[in-house]
């Protein structure tokens, strides 16, 4: 404090590392900040339950009848299809925040400050847990609301939106690294459209991969990622079971994870 | 690593060799060095884009210099870039705070990443509002926050480590005079408590009140590294200015202006006269003898020297041609 003595340098005890048990703490610290912002913002919560809401009710009734005959019949395809489609939308705009903290200079701050150098980054992601989870309630409530009753109960539903929260956050280090990479946030958000469109439409998220012709169905069942992601949920939601495509999605995220934690960090710190 | 190694008190703050820093074919900082005793103001005084603040971005280790070395308190920023850390504070040209944030949220935060438990920070928080006056809109959003306020909750962050040394990026530019005239108090505060610091600043008039060592920067270079009056001196401190009320009794002035202050005198236009007067006391001398000599004066002024006219002094040209050379 400015009325107090400030203890001289030499009388300080300095450790030239930051330990993992700081890391962490520094990162809960700066997921609590992300929360913090979230919520004294509500206006984004719009994008994470309204679209999810608006998404349900628009394929469900639009697509319903045509895709399996009736409403009923289609909500055990559409609900994997939208709580997907609404986690992977929301993590496209992952890096905004830590963009927006870069180009404020917030950043700056971070960077002379002895914390974990990993902090402003798994902090940020991390706190969109929250988001993922929401928006997942939510897709299940309206669900619940138009009929859909999963066979597997509750504990498969609340499996389900775990393991698509570790998916999306997993995938989020991708979409921070491109934020981080471009020179405005509006370029980065637009390729997350555009990876992220086709990548969710041309999967078998909202139609039958069978009804598809051949070589669509081909990169729907054997090249796009996401079609495993969803044909895990459908399995846990039907069946509570947990099959090949469980492990291969897991491990496949993972991969992305490991690639992209270091990738993101330098791009970061090259930002900064 | 802790510190092990015997420091004395009389350690630098800060000690800078030859520091270089290009971005392309700019030479953003081009050889500075410095040396800040502990507990001093040093300034660091120039035009935008001399370098000032690409210097204090490889001081307060935020970037790595392309050439020369930096000892913050004896610690190499390179090899022992945490234990700097631990030791400084920055308050940069950009609000580093949470707009969508209430000020103890911000000060929390900070004081939660400096390793503090939640109540410690909390108390911190709050002593710090205090202490610059921003009790009463402690819980308020950032958003309605005046321009000043935001800088002293700005400079408040990097005071809650209780640093030894504060690198302060020209802290009142854009500030009203009275908000202006807070900061320096608060700035001379934290020295009294044994804190060094390093502020830049465009404005000579800042760096004379607060510094007790002023380096002027130029095209990245150090042109200058003195003390306020020193520096004063070289540039040939104040200007009398007089403007008599009779144009034709401007020569008979100039005579007598010459006579008591011993320096050629300029005339500005056809009734304006200008002396450098390094001494304030002859001021009633040029006055009683131009009252007795029945010449009616219509204004009188002492013009202090600008920053202009310390880099015309000491560079030959002025900051504003430089400026439109680039």
């Amino acid at each position: 404090m400015p009325n107090t003595t400030i203890l001289p340098a030499n009388q300080r005890n300095l450790k030239n590392r930051v330990g993992v048990g700081r890391a962490i703490r520094n990162s809960g610290t700066l997921a609590y900040r992300a929360l913090l912002k979230m919520f004294h913002n509500p206006e984004i919560f719009v994008d994470f339950v309204v679209l999810p809401v608006m998404f349900t009710l628009l394929f469900t009734f639009l697509f319903g009848g045509a895709i399996a005959g009736n409403i009923s019949n289609y909500l055990p395809i559409v609900i994997p299809g939208v709580l997907l489609m609404s986690s992977f939308t929301n993590c496209t705009t992952a890096g905004s925040k830590l963009r927006e903290d870069v180009d404020k200079g917030t950043t700056s701050r971070f960077k002379s400050m002895p914390i974990a150098r990993i902090a402003p980054l798994a902090g940020s992601l991390t706190a969109d847990l929250v988001r993922y989870v929401m928006g997942g309630i939510t897709v299940f409530t309206t669900g619940y609301l138009l009929g859909y009753r999963p066979e597997a109960g509750i504990s498969a539903v609340i499996f389900s939106i775990l393991f698509v929260m570790f998916v999306a956050w997993c995938l989020s280090w991708v979409f921070a690294f491109i934020s981080l990479c471009t020179k405005t946030i509006s370029t980065a958000s637009a390729i997350g459209v555009v990876v992220m469109f086709p990548l969710v439409f041309l999967s078998n998220a909202f139609v039958p991969a069978e009804t598809m012709p051949g070589r669509l169905q081909y990169f729907v069942l054997h090249i796009n990622p996401l079609s495993h992601v969803v044909t895990v949920v459908r399995q846990l939601l039907t069946y509570g079971t947990i099959g090949a495509d469980f492990w291969f999605a897991l491990s496949g995220t993972l991969a992305l994870l490991l690639v992209f934690i270091p990738l993101t960090l330098i791009a970061y710190k090259r930002k900064a | 690593m802790t510190n092990t190694r015997l420091k004395n008190n009389s350690i630098l703050a800060v000690e800078a060799h030859g520091l270089v820093k290009t971005f392309g074919d700019n030479r953003a900082v081009d050889g500075v060095s410095l040396s800040i005793p502990t507990g001093s103001i040093c300034g660091v005084l120039g035009p935008n884009g001399a370098g000032k603040t690409t210097t204090i971005n490889m001081l307060a280790t935020l970037s790595k210099p392309d050439a020369g070395n930096v000892k913050i308190f004896g610690y190499d920023v390179l090899s022992e870039t945490q234990i700097v850390r631990q030791l400084i504070g920055l308050t940069g040209q950009f609000a580093s705070i949470d707009e969508d944030l209430t000020a103890l949220e911000n000060l929390m935060i900070f004081g939660r990443l400096y390793g503090y438990s939640r109540q410690d920070a909390r108390r911190i928080g709050n002593e710090l509002l205090a202490e610059f006056g921003l009790s009463d809109v402690a819980s308020r959003s950032l958003s309605k926050f005046s321009g000043g306020m935001r800088r002293r909750l700005d400079l408040a962050v990097s005071l809650i480590s209780q640093p030894p040394l504060i690198f302060l990026d020209e802290p009142t530019t854009g500030l009203d005079p009275r908000t202006r005239t807070q900061m320096w108090q608060t700035i001379r505060k934290l020295v009294k408590g044994g804190s060094t610091v390093l502020l830049t600043t465009q404005y000579l008039d800042e760096a004379d009140q607060l510094a007790d060592n002023i380096v002027v920067i130029d095209k990245g270079r150090v042109v200058a590294n003195d003390t306020p009056e020193g520096l004063k001196r070289s540039v040939g401190s104040s200007s009398l200015r007089l403007t008599v009320k009779d144009a034709d009794h401007t020569a008979n002035a100039a005579q007598i202006i010459r006579g008591i202050l011993k320096a050629k005198v300029h005339l500005a236009e056809a009734s304006e006269l200008i002396a450098p007067m390094n001494n304030p006391d002859k001021l009633t001398d040029v006055l009683t003898s131009l009252k007795d000599a029945g010449i009616a004066l219509s204004g009188v002024s002492i013009l202090q020297p600008t920053l202009d006219e310390v880099f015309f002094a000491l560079t030959g040209e002025s900051s504003q041609a430089k400026k439109e050379e680039n």
